[in-house]
């Protein structure tokens, strides 16, 4: 395009010289963008939308994940500050987090999961409502982190319950944990109703 | 912040109440028979000038010959602090006498050093294990255990 440069001496000139650009830039967009749907009635214009039932629903599913927090360890406190007003999960439909699994969608285990407390978090698993999603974040819920050969920590937690997503750090911070939730709503954008958990592609 | 009692003075004190009961007291801690436990938790928590009605810490250490297990006790009307400790040899059975009727605070800490390290507490209530599981198998505390 060519560079639009106004030869002015005064800050009067200037002004003017920008005044007419500006009536100039108006001149060109006085009509409207033409509606491709015109020809349509009124009434089905602003009433009607074609889509498909997967992808309305995999679309309220994606955007209203209630997410119950499985806190053990110090990737908990990331996730409180990705919840926190700066990182804001609200953006994501996941502000209402849930303390009890019947009321829950995705499941996140941010910590180190003993043997002992494999039991407890299988059960919160089993009693949380189709369709389920588990996000493990942190080196230690992925693969059992430093602890991995001790007598007590389970080496990852997918030997428990099947993962989604995995978010790898030490711990990671609250952006990782955010692109862990995007990764999650690309999966579920991608399910149906009969199959909600279609592998990612 | 408790001060440290003088070992040596309250070792001798234990001693004659207890004959036989003090194995040695040296600077900043005392160490006494486990057969006479018992006895000699009742005497530092009831004596007036001793009091000691406060179990902060009870763990314990293998030293591969024996173990060794310690109490970190605490008079809050004297503000003053104890460190007792007591041995165990043997490593098939060790045992040693419970301090729960005394300090209710030992309770869960006995459980978790007879899960951790296998020194049963003889008179305690409920001794099972506490962080593992039941059927696990050795004592992951103890320096041979790997």
């Amino acid at each position: 395009m060519e560079i639009i440069r106004p030869e002015v001496t005064t800050p009067q000139e200037a002004d003017l010289a920008e005044g007419k650009l500006i009536n100039s830039f108006l001149e060109t967009c006085t009509g409207q963008y033409p509606d491709p749907d015109k020809w349509l009635d009124e009434e089905i214009r602003r009433n009607v939308l074609l889509t498909t039932v997967d992808a309305a629903v995999a679309w309220a599913r994606q955007r209203s994940i209630f997410p119950l927090i499985f806190g053990t360890a110090c990737c908990a406190f990331e996730m409180i500050a990705a919840s926190g007003p700066r990182f804001d999960l609200s953006r994501f439909g996941m502000d209402i987090i849930r303390f009890s699994p019947r009321q829950a969608d995705v499941m996140l285990i941010t910590g180190t999961i003993t043997w002992k407390m494999a039991t407890a978090a299988r059960m919160i698993y089993d009693q949380m409502p189709e369709p389920k999603w588990v996000i493990a974040v942190g080196a230690c819920a992925i693969s059992g982190g430093t602890f991995r050969e001790s007598y007590s920590v389970v080496p990852g937690v997918n030997h428990i319950m099947p993962v989604d997503v995995y978010v790898p750090g030490c711990p990671p911070r609250p952006e990782a944990m955010i692109h862990g939730i995007n990764r999650l709503h690309a999966k579920i954008v991608k399910g149906t109703i009969d199959n909600p958990n279609l592998a990612l592609k | 912040m408790t001060v440290a009692v003088n070992t040596e003075e309250t070792g001798k004190k234990i001693a004659e109440a207890i004959p036989g009961s003090v194995v040695s007291s040296e600077a900043g801690s005392l160490t006494v028979d486990s057969k006479s436990l018992a006895q000699v938790s009742e005497f530092l928590k009831n004596t007036p000038g001793l009091e000691f009605d406060y179990l902060t810490v009870l763990t314990a250490v293998d030293y591969l010959h024996y173990f060794e297990v310690v109490y970190r006790l605490v008079s809050l009307k004297n503000n003053q602090s104890l460190i007792l400790k007591t041995r165990v040899y043997g490593r098939e059975n060790p045992t040693v006498p419970s301090v729960t009727d005394t300090w209710r605070a030992a309770y869960y800490q006995e459980r978790e050093i007879f899960d951790l390290l296998g020194i049963k507490f003889e008179g305690h209530p409920n001794l099972k294990r506490l962080l593992l599981w039941e059927g696990f198998n050795g004592h992951p505390l103890r320096r041979d255990y790997l």
